[in-house]
């Protein structure tokens, strides 16, 4: 049976569209030049958890699968990568794409037999996986150091690239390093929405049974979500071991899986760049708030409450349903 | 052994749910004092205000005062929330102790001293961030304080990279190690693995030398199997049965069964909040015939000795850095310490007799700063362009004496390795009171290094 044809965005909008989000990155290639150090430095990590979180929407928001497991992509990833290059001496180049493909053979393994559940019983399960992973950090703790974790010599990650010497303890390298994998996340995701693919995960989060009757093999198309989402999570979580020198266990709980649902939520599911803007509103909103009162994780709360009474949908969620429609 | 922000802040939103919600109704009913239109202004105010926060951030603040006379500023990077926060709590007290008397006595180079403290939530990431935060925007002369050693293994890294001093007081053999970084110094407290092997001489020597161990099974706990298994053997015992217990258990009966009939000493160092647990099934499972026990006090510090269900733990053996417990005869360096961080002769805090304190490891917050102040001065220190000078001062100490700037006793300070080594404590539980009976000599956990900080590049 062939697929039925799905109607591609109007052209203009689809323009408007890829003119934000192509400013937004701008925006964030020239804010290194005008903002002060710390920022700069927070911004880089922001825009490494931020692409962790764009991989979860891809689940989350556009699938409607809500995966409580995610530690364990980001987890697959940082370990993929950290640990290569911490045991066998592997420099960055080779530890990142160990880490990319650790983080994909996970996705794919879990994805498999996660998908044979929904609802509840999915969330669940990829609960139950990520514990296990968690628990697996702390059990081979000759390899790992469990909770104590690993730190990155610097000579794995100074290499030669094409005749150059690559430090990933330059800040501005880091940063620009920070960026395109934040740029090549959203790419993906604007890819994937606006493809055929993208609104058959659309549509199973809308319908699952009225997908299946039109013929779209919706196992199949969950599990594609599944595994590009979880490899760009471990994308997010190789990148993060290299170039802040660190791996540990905590990585790997149960708060790095709600860490990317919370920021998905607040930023606004089902929005390309929701997920960005909620870490770094919670990035700041923990060091500003830190910065007045030893009591801040109650003003964190209260802010929190506001939004969702305010953005019931996530900010750019209720942006897009109240003043911007064409918002992917 | 993470941190709860994120997870606590969605409690406390929930929690406060209700009176955070009360406003808005009122907000949008006609009729009502504001309206929608009012609370977007408040909301496009408090945006601005918080931008402006952003924009003119403590580290865009610029001194006005000649650099003589600007304090110096320690970042004291502090468990206020997550696992570590009883800790953080006393860390907190005695650094703020500490420092009130560093600067009655004329502060350091003649400069006052002013500790700006940052919450790392007990976590190695938002570590790592505050580290950051430190460095580039209050713009610390050196960072400190830092006790859990996934937050100092976490955080270490970005101190070394940008060539922040870092003091740590986390007792972890991380720093001794030799694999954190010219930056990062443990001159305040003692590391686990010199605490470990300068307990075997006396364990054997009058406990036993058939000996079980029970210990986490994470790091912390691994430290203590590999290095007490290689002192005791030294010592013609050991090590006959290890049980490691995985940090999610709750309950412990399971594992006693595994304790051999034959065993003279249990070494049990657990950590965490089932230790009340632990002891009470420990008890059922033993009832009056127990071998001896010896304990690490890390999983009773911040608890009283005597709370209900630690009863069996009568007449057993602790490891403490410092004795809680002054004793009878406490030396005037102790007294003074108590004294001024505000601790009764019960290791109690002088307000409040059931807010016990974590006595084996806080004093090395009050040390660590004397250690600092000295090696400034050595150093000359005037601000941040001496940071190296001050590596290099801290690296050249040696010795500190027993004194009210070192209570605890005498150390040995090995620069290469940026450890400190000094004496330790057993106590034995006597009336819910432990009462020391053994101190070890220095010499007793020295070991060899394992690696040279001087020789990496500044």
């Amino acid at each position: 049976m062939s697929a039925p044809a799905i109607a591609a965005p109007r052209k203009g909008l689809a323009d408007k569209a890829i003119l934000l989000h192509v400013g937004v990155l701008a925006l964030l290639l020239a804010a290194q030049f005008v903002l002060p150090e710390y920022h700069a430095l927070s911004l880089t990590r922001v825009m490494l958890l931020a692409t962790f979180a764009v991989g979860y929407n891809l689940l989350f928001g556009y699938t409607g699968l809500l995966s409580l497991g995610h530690a364990l992509f980001f987890a697959a990833g940082l370990y993929g990568a950290a640990l290569p290059a911490y045991h066998f001496g592997w420099t960055a180049p080779p530890a990142f794409l160990a880490g990319i493909a650790a983080g994909f053979l996970v996705a794919l393994t879990v994805g498999a037999v996660a998908l044979r559940t929904t609802g509840v019983a999915f969330m669940i399960v990829t609960l139950m996986f990520a514990q296990a992973g968690y628990l697996a950090t702390l059990y081979f703790g000759n390899v790992t150091r469990g909770d104590e974790g690993l730190v990155l010599t610097d000579a794995v990650r100074r290499f030669e690239l094409l005749g150059l010497t690559v430090d990933l303890a330059d800040p501005g390298l880091r940063y620009n390093l920070a960026l395109a994998l934040l740029a090549a996340a959203i790419a993906i995701t604007l890819v994937v929405v606006r493809r055929p693919i993208g609104r058959v995960l659309v549509a199973i989060r809308e319908n699952e049974a009225r997908t299946l009757m039109l013929g779209y093999d919706s196992y199949r198309a969950k599990l594609v979500a599944v595994v590009l989402s979880g490899t760009i999570s471990a994308a997010a979580g190789a990148a993060y071991a290299l170039l802040f020198a660190y791996a540990g266990s905590s990585f790997a709980s149960i708060h790095y899986s709600i860490y990317p649902l919370l920021w998905t939520l607040l930023g606004g599911a089902a929005t390309v760049l929701g997920p960005v803007l909620g870490t770094l509103i919670m990035f700041y909103l923990i060091d500003l708030a830190s910065g007045f009162t030893t009591a801040h994780l109650v003003v964190v709360g209260l802010v929190l409450v506001a939004l969702v009474l305010f953005f019931p949908k996530g900010i750019l969620g209720t942006v897009r349903e109240r003043w911007l429609p064409w918002l992917p | 052994m993470t941190d709860k922000i994120d997870i606590a802040g969605a409690t406390t939103s929930t929690t406060t749910a209700d009176a955070a919600g009360a406003p808005s109704p009122a907000a949008t009913s006609p009729g009502a004092g504001a309206t929608r239109r009012d609370v977007l202004k408040g909301i496009g105010a408090g945006a601005a205000l918080a931008a402006g926060g952003l924009i003119l951030g403590p580290g865009f603040v610029r001194y006005a005062q000649a650099q003589s006379s600007a304090p110096i500023k320690i970042g004291f990077q502090v468990h206020r929330t997550g696992i570590g926060a009883a800790y953080g709590r006393w860390y907190e007290r005695t650094t703020n102790a500490a420092v009130k008397l560093i600067n009655e006595q004329g502060g350091i180079n003649g400069r006052p001293v002013e500790i700006v403290a940052e919450d790392d939530g007990t976590d190695p990431r938002r570590g790592a961030e505050v580290i950051e935060k430190f460095a580039t925007q209050h713009k610390v002369d050196v960072a400190f304080g830092t006790l859990f050693s996934h937050v100092v293994i976490g955080s270490a890294p970005r101190a070394g990279e940008l060539k922040l001093p870092y003091f740590v007081v986390s007792e972890g053999h991380h720093v001794a190690s030799t694999k954190m970084n010219r930056y990062t110094f443990q001159p305040g407290i003692t590391d686990v693995r010199s605490q470990v092997i300068s307990m075997a001489p006396w364990i054997a020597g009058n406990l036993g030398k058939k000996v079980t161990m029970i210990y986490p099974d994470f790091a912390f706990g691994y430290d203590h199997r590999d290095y007490f298994s290689e002192a005791i053997k030294a010592q013609g015992g050991e090590v006959t049965t290890l049980i490691p217990v995985p940090p999610t258990e709750t309950s412990f009966t399971r594992y006693f069964p595994n304790i051999p009939m034959d065993t003279e000493v249990l070494y049990h160092v657990m950590v965490g909040p089932a230790v009340l647990t632990f002891v009470k099934e420990l008890g059922e499972h033993f009832g009056s015939q127990r071998p001896e026990l010896f304990g690490f006090i890390d999983s009773l510090e911040a608890v009283d000795l005597a709370s209900p269900g630690l009863e069996f733990l009568e007449g057993t053996h602790f490891w403490e850095g410092y004795p809680r417990y002054a004793g009878a005869n406490p030396s005037a360096f102790d007294t003074f310490y108590r004294e001024k961080v505000g601790v009764d002769a019960n290791g109690a805090s002088v307000s409040d007799a059931a807010d016990i304190s974590t006595y084996s490891h806080m004093f090395g917050c009050w040390e660590t700063l004397y250690v600092l102040k000295q090696a400034m001065e050595a150093a000359g220190y005037q601000g941040p362009a001496d940071k190296a000078k001050l590596v290099e001062a801290t690296e050249a100490l040696t010795e500190f004496a027993e004194s009210n700037e070192h209570p605890q006793g005498a150390k040995v300070f090995n620069g290469k390795i940026h450890q400190v080594f000094g004496s330790q404590s057993i106590t034995k539980v006597t009336g819910g009171k432990a009462e020391l009976v053994h101190k070890t000599s220095i010499e007793d956990g020295m070991y060899e290094p394992e690696g040279d900080y001087t020789t990496m590049a500044l």
